[in-house]
């Protein structure tokens, strides 16, 4: 090697410079956390709002109960019984205020309905309604809950998600369920996590998607065989199989989802419908696990998935999460998809698919800019929900993290690491892998609560505004439980407590809702979409029969608006095709809007 | 991982009808792992990130060639360090790519003793990147299809190629420590003996096992020896695993090879300097 001694000495300084660059660049690349624990005076000084747990004050005593599975499986236990925890918003008795239904998944447990007695309390109403004690022995566990009003006769009815007998509950008009599985054609056992109400077809009555998460031949009480697992950690293709339930309109449903293209053995943890591209049809987003995330579009009739060509489905990862929130009103939807972050050994990050500009209807591409937005890392990711916090006119991002939390000195991830980078032959067998005993795996995490800057920037400030806590979280909905103007938020915690964050935001930000009900179109009006127009900007919105992880928010639409808003008008385009437009609603309101008879521009 | 392998002075034979440089054997092998991958699984997060590694350490080979050799080097071992690093770094930002590549080459021409460089590019630059940025970088090590056929495929025309290249023994020796300290781990922890081998049948491993352990660069020369630091790899990198590093390979490797080297440098030394005297005398 040649080279005078002044080039050598001018390199090894670069090379050192290079060498420290990670540590520069991790000190000026730091996501924007706001740490600091404040009062709420000075959180709604600073950020306009903050949240306070609430859950027992409000009569809320709801402790998730982990299943127990097949003995075999002991020694991974943790991992294999990790989800279930899950809740849900309702208004079931249509009484005006939303009400929560939360599910437990330990063997005779029960699921709670809490009704919203309007006064700050919650009473619980599921066993007297008929929908607490479905998790007896020998039917499986419950593990979600959607709510979609199949028979059009004005009441939400339950579709129960489970690793079990899925069960479908009719709601008779808000004074009791009745149980109508087997009436409405459904099989005897899914493993399912998650499920979405959504009217495919455009015909008025809403359809069914269930998403298999282990196979559907396996009784995790009884298993023949210890190979239940993935056999790849991110290719995996022996999960659950998916299920499209066609609404046939007299009570049963049939299952058409090899018919219309839906063929698919990927892990399904999360699912949610829209119409991404404006062709008049919900398309579905499907975020598996091990595995790529699907994207089908749909054009009424057949599914097309097209995860590749849009860019969502290349890479795999661990999805755990499917929310849309048009986060730069545009009126575009992006697509928020959790996965796991764990520093030093497996940094997946979360997936923000935002439509690339200058790309619409089929031709629709997506970019990963959930680094640039700064909503990447979140820990193990689970459940996450768009939606307005501090009603300053942008969509912020509320998620939660925490896979299993055990030991608090004694981690899992070097064994997991190590089998999951195995052949199949050993990953997809449950004895290979080493016992847990006791350790934690990306455990004790502190919540992300994004605030969207509206300029294509999220600042995490959960623990400002009052997330302090640090359960094994799974699923989020938000709610204006209290009919205040303000979105609340439910986090159900896997093995932990429901908690309820009671949200207060400044006055000077305004807001508007609103409620929908269809008549040609589902009368849950899920599907529905509603583009606002204020201030030079507008948002659109879906109203959704299952987002996020195994959870649904309040089907009424909540905008938040800023401060001195003046509203142009609120355009919706109902499932059925027609297009309403309403000038001027006032803001500060709910707006009752039911589907005209008559169509519009 | 970076150099690309290089066959002993061989004597003059007839040179067959088709033959092919040995200096390409390495890159094919590894574009072929690369594609089959990519194809069959889709590995790479992104070809962008690939390229990028790629076309940076070319580059720098270029110019580091022309700064301090005067020439243009043949690029076959800088892509051989871009497209590891390319395959091995995962992160989903990427300047991480750019900056291992850039490091591993540097890395040649500024960590040398007596005129040789003693870590391997690669396993330099992504142990570097591992241990400084673990909150942005990650390895392969799960990002890949655990199918047997293409595990196989890799397997064995590993085999074949480094037999050729008359490093075989060096992949040998490791995978046969690596297994018997696998057992002696399983025994010695509790944990099925399945899970301790799953890391070998892993893509990482492959790559590992036929471009990093086996480049002749930052090896020592004696065949013994080269069984003898291979063993002490497999036998640190235990260690490290019973305490649970996850990239223990990496980091083993990028201990026990520089002091291979510099011990071996350190004897030529003085084997040459007790020459001199005794010439002298």
């Amino acid at each position: 090697m040649t080279g005078n001694r002044i080039e050598r000495i001018i390199l090894s300084v670069i090379f050192l410079a290079l060498v420290v660059t990670p540590l520069v660049i991790k000190r000026i690349s730091t996501p924007r956390i706001d740490e600091s624990k404040v009062d709420s005076k000075t959180a709604l000084a600073r950020h306009g709002f903050y949240l306070e747990e609430v859950s027992h004050a409000a009569g809320i005593n709801f402790v998730h109960q982990a299943p127990k599975l097949d003995p075999k499986l002991e020694p991974i236990m943790p991992e294999v019984a990790s989800m279930g925890a899950s809740v849900s918003i309702v208004d079931f008795d249509r009484d005006g205020w939303p009400d929560i239904y939360v599910v437990n998944s330990g063997e005779g447990s029960k699921n709670a309905l809490y009704r919203n007695l309007g006064d700050g309390t919650f009473k619980d109403v599921a066993g007297e309604l008929g929908i607490a004690d479905v998790n007896q022995t020998g039917t499986g566990v419950s593990t979600g809950a959607v709510w979609g009003d199949y028979d059009n006769d004005g009441y939400e009815d339950l579709f129960l998600i489970k690793w079990g007998r899925p069960e479908l509950f009719h709601n008779d008009n808000g004074h009791g369920f009745t149980r109508v599985s087997e009436q409405a054609g459904l099989p005897s056992w899914i493993n399912a996590n998650t499920a979405v109400w959504f009217d495919y077809d455009g015909d008025g009555l809403l359809d069914l998607f269930v998403g298999g998460y282990y196979a559907e031949n396996i009784d995790l009480w009884h298993i023949a065989t210890t190979r239940i697992m993935p056999d790849s950690f991110e290719y995996a293709t022996n999960g659950g199989r998916k299920y499209l339930f066609h609404n046939l309109g007299n009570g049963k449903f049939e299952e058409v989802s090899a018919k219309v293209g839906i063929n698919s053995h990927h892990w399904a943890l999360a699912s949610a419908a829209a119409d991404l591209r404006g062709s008049g049809h919900p398309d579905l987003f499907v975020s598996n696990d091990y595995g790529v995330s699907e994207l089908y579009f749909n054009d009424g009739k057949r599914f097309h998935e097209v995860g590749q060509q849009t860019g969502v489905g290349f890479a795999p990862k661990s999805g755990m999460n499917t929310a849309f929130g048009d986060i730069l009103n545009q009126g575009q939807y992006a697509i928020y998809v959790s996965n796991i972050s764990e520093g030093g050994i497996l940094i997946q990050g979360n997936n923000l698919w935002v439509p690339k500009e200058g790309t619409t209807g089929d031709a629709i591409k997506y970019d990963n800019l959930a680094r640039d937005f700064g909503v990447e890392l979140g820990g193990w990711s689970f459940g996450a929900q768009f939606g307005d916090l501090n009603n300053d006119g942008t969509l912020d991002l509320y998620l939660t993290n925490g896979y299993i939390s055990l030991d608090h000195n004694r981690s899992y991830w070097y064994d997991f690491s190590k089998v999951a980078g195995g052949n199949s032959t050993i990953i997809g067998d449950a004895k290979n892998w080493p016992a847990f005993e006791g350790r934690s795996l990306s455990g004790y995490q502190t919540k992300k609560l994004w605030l969207n800057d509206g300029a294509g920037k999220f600042v995490d400030v959960a623990l400002s505004v009052g997330v302090t806590d640090t359960y094994d979280g799974r699923s989020v909905a938000l709610a204006d439980l209290w009919n205040r103007g303000v979105l609340d938020v439910l986090v159900a915690n896997q093995g932990g407590p429901l908690l309820l964050y009671k949200n207060t935001v400044t006055p000077e930000n305004e807001w508007i809702e609103f409620e929908l009900e269809g008549t040609a179109s589902n009368r849950s009006a899920i599907g529905a979409q509603v583009t606002l127009f204020w201030d030079g900007q507008k948002q659109v919105q879906n109203i959704s029969g299952g987002s996020g992880f195994a959870a649904q928010n309040d089907r009424r639409l909540h905008f938040g608006l800023g401060k001195f808003a003046r509203i142009e008008k609120a355009v919706i385009h109902w499932p059925s095709g027609k297009v309403q437009t309403i000038d001027n609603p006032a803001a500060g309101q709910l707006h009752k809007v039911k589907e005209p008879a008559w169509v519009s521009k | 991982m970076g150099q690309q392998m290089s066959a002993p002075v061989m004597p003059p034979q007839r040179q067959p009808f088709f033959s092919l440089d040995n200096r390409y054997i390495a890159p094919m092998f590894i574009t072929c792992i690369l594609l089959v991958g990519h194809l069959s699984f889709g590995i790479l997060e992104s070809y962008k990130k690939t390229a990028l590694a790629i076309v940076i350490a070319i580059a720098a080979e270029m110019v580091l060639g022309q700064i301090f050799f005067h020439k243009w080097l043949h690029p076959a071992s800088a892509y051989i360090s871009g497209i590891s690093v390319g395959i091995l770094v995962r992160s989903p930002a990427y300047w991480p790519y750019a900056l291992c590549s850039l490091i591993s080459i540097m890395s040649k021409y500024v960590l040398r003793v007596k005129g040789r460089h003693i870590w391997n590019p690669s396993n330099f630059g992504i142990s570097v990147l591992l241990f400084l940025a673990p909150e942005t970088v990650a390895s392969l090590s799960i990002q890949w299809g655990n199918y047997l056929w293409p595990m196989l495929v890799i397997w064995f025309l590993g085999s074949v190629i480094i037999w050729r290249l008359r490093r075989f023994h060096i992949t040998a020796i490791y995978v046969a420590s690596f297994l018997a300290f696998a057992f002696l781990r399983s025994w010695m922890t509790g944990s099925p003996w399945q899970s301790e081998i799953a890391p070998i049948t892993g893509p990482m491993y492959q790559l590992f096992i036929f471009f990093m352990i086996t480049d002749p660069k930052t090896t020592v020369r004696s065949k013994k020896l080269q069984c003898l630091v291979v063993f002490l790899v497999a036998l640190l990198e235990m260690v490290l695993r019973l305490h649970q590093v996850v990239y223990a390979p990496f980091y083993a490797l990028f201990i026990v090879g520089p002091t291979a080297m510099l011990v071996e440098i350190w004897m030529d030394s003085r084997r040459e300097h007790l020459a001199t005297i005794t010439a002298a005398h």
